[in-house]
């Protein structure tokens, strides 16, 4: 019997965390897709009805508004951090006597809670007492900067918020890429005169391929999760203006009682973070295996 | 100034690498700026008086430091039908990250064991299966754990939401333990089986004195992700099991009586204390999580 229990401890070790991902995990995966099948609204129904919940969320317009607030928040986030992040890294490689002070001050937004950075945001953005106020008190009274409270607007002070948040973190993944490259080479090409812009364009960042990689995956991941900065920032408003499909499913879910959209909307989230990550993944575990 | 790092052509003199330099340092600096501003508004905001926020001006210093936001902040700021500040909430927070953090750190450290040295049929399936579980976007667990907590008589409770954080942490703590042991040649554990050493006593003596540094950098990874989670305290707590994230949340969107800016302020400080403290302390180990977590090796 000990014996049996030695040679099997591995196995009775991990057991309690397979069953958990099972069960949490996937389970509760195949739950969702299961009642986002069906007509359940206050509570979880179990009959299969085709695909009704889906042709409701095509139907929304909330929902389409939220879609597009993703495609317009996720592509402006993406670029715009991937592009700040870099041009710091870049800045930051040029032997600078304070490079561990200034990373420190780029970094520490991302030790924040979303909350507390789209408190202070919306504090700032606050068309009243915020920067409008602040900048017309300075004598320029026709300054004007209401995004917060316009509809058509107001999606782009989430991405600021976000992006104040995350670039600092971009710029760390893409400074440990910078200093990974190989400094022969690069000796070697100042040796030859190619000026430093061009080693960068030509050398260094191509060199950095799976690093852009990474930080893409990172980003996006956080853009489809955007949840709490919404929230805290405009609270999905004015209106609906800067729902997103994670404000959406929240909303369903828990105010308006409506499960099987909870359900549905959160199975269009997961399909498109599996479009993204999945290939990802793939690629990675088998670079790894071989 | 002769430190450059990549000698631009020959041609350019001095004078030119210097005005580089001084223009590469404002850069540097505007942008030290951004970051800090938002830090520096919230600070002065929670220093200043009501009186003071409404002649409106966000950059300014306080004319008059005062302390009062902080005070109502964290002990008499209403966040809804209660009036108790922040403090319970903090509360709240420690006594779900603290025991959720060491919960799901123990179990890595021995699910990253046994993935990494214990090779059987089907631990790499195993761990494959675990890592896309840290992918998944929580929403489309929601709704079955919030029936789940109910079945299992802790929802709305602390127990419950310790539950939750351990179960969708275990993904990345297994991840950086795995990673971390799968380089500790194999040789160290074949050798202490042939001594007679069973399971245990090789983690317990071998392995778990070589993992201070994974295992700080998992604490504090953690730490952050559960003291800064605000979906599943949203979606899992009650009145008075709120974490301090949900409070703070509550006091700012709460539609009672005058918006206090400055306390605002000062709770947001407050919730962000615990972490940006790690950060200050640890933010060596802060960042390799973070990264860890990204560029898998």
């Amino acid at each position: 019997m000990t014996r049996w229990l030695q040679d099997n401890m591995p196995k009775i070790v991990l057991a309690p965390s397979f069953i958990i991902v099972m069960v949490f995990v996937y389970g509760f995966i195949a739950w969702t897709a299961w009642v986002s099948l069906t007509r359940s609204r206050l509570m979880p129904r179990y009959e299969i009805d085709s695909f009704i919940q889906y042709e409701r969320l095509a139907a929304s317009p909330r929902f389409e508004t939220a879609m597009v607030n993703l495609a317009i928040f996720g592509t402006l986030f993406i670029v715009i951090a991937m592009v700040l992040g870099l041009l710091l890294a870049i800045l930051l490689d040029q032997k600078i006597r304070t490079e561990g002070a200034i990373r420190t001050i780029y970094l520490y937004p991302m030790a924040l809670s979303m909350i507390v950075t789209g408190t202070a945001w919306k504090w700032i953005l606050n068309p009243e007492l915020g920067i409008e106020a602040t900048v017309q008190g300075w004598g320029f009274a026709g300054f004007e900067f209401g995004w917060l409270v316009d509809p058509d607007k107001a999606i782009y002070t989430v991405v600021i918020a976000a992006i104040w948040q995350s670039s600092g973190f971009v710029m760390a993944l893409f400074l440990a890429g910078l200093r990974s490259v190989d400094e022969e080479i690069i000796k070697a090409a100042q040796v030859d005169g190619i000026p430093t812009w061009r080693v960068y364009s030509a050398i260094i960042i191509p060199s950095m391929a799976p690093i852009f990689l990474s930080a893409f995956i990172v980003l996006a991941h956080l853009a489809i999760k955007s949840f709490d900065l919404v929230i805290a920032l405009t609270g999905g408003g004015p209106g609906y203006a800067t729902d997103l499909p994670a404000t959406y499913m929240y909303a369903m879910a828990f105010s308006r009682g409506d499960i099987g959209q909870a359900a549905s909307s959160a199975m269009v989230m997961m399909l498109v973070v599996f479009a993204i990550v999945v290939p990802y993944l793939y690629s990675e575990l088998r670079t790894k295996d071989d | 100034m002769t430190d450059l790092p990549y000698n631009p052509s020959r041609g350019q003199s001095q004078m030119t690498k210097m005005v580089l330099r001084i223009v590469l340092y404002v850069l540097l600096g505007l942008f030290a700026l951004f970051y800090l501003m938002p830090l520096f508004v919230m600070l002065t905001t929670s220093l200043k008086s009501l009186d003071e926020i409404r002649t409106g001006d966000l950059v300014s210093l306080p004319r008059e430091v005062t302390f009062d936001a902080w005070r109502t902040a964290w002990s008499t700021a209403c966040t809804g039908i209660q009036c108790e500040g922040v403090r319970p909430y903090f509360l709240n927070s420690l006594l779900i990250a603290i025991p959720a953090v060491m919960i799901s750190t123990l179990m890595g450290a021995l699910n990253g064991y046994v993935v990494a040295q214990w090779r059987f049929k089907g631990a790499n399936i195993f761990f494959a299966l675990m890592l896309f579980g840290c992918f998944i976007p929580f929403q489309v667990v929601l709704l079955p754990m919030a029936r789940m907590l109910g079945i299992m008589g802790v929802a709305g409770t602390i127990p419950g939401l310790i539950f939750v954080h351990v179960i969708y942490g275990l993904g990345f703590t297994t991840l950086f333990f795995r990673n971390y042991y799968v380089s500790i040649p194999s040789e160290l554990t074949k050798a202490a089986k042939v001594d007679g050493a069973g399971f245990f006593r090789i983690f317990w003596s071998i392995f778990l004195p070589l993992s201070l540094p994974i295992i700080v950098v998992t604490v504090i990874w953690q730490f952050t992700q559960i003291w800064n989670d605000f979906l599943f305290g949203v979606s899992f707590s009650q009145a008075g099991t709120q974490p301090v994230t949900v409070a703070l949340n509550n006091i700012v969107n709460s539609t009672t009586g005058v918006k206090e800016y400055n306390v605002d302020m000062a709770a947001a400080i407050i919730a962000a204390l615990p972490t940006l403290f790690v950060y200050v302390v640890a933010g060596k180990y802060f960042i390799r999580g973070l990264t860890a977590g990204s560029v898998k090796g």
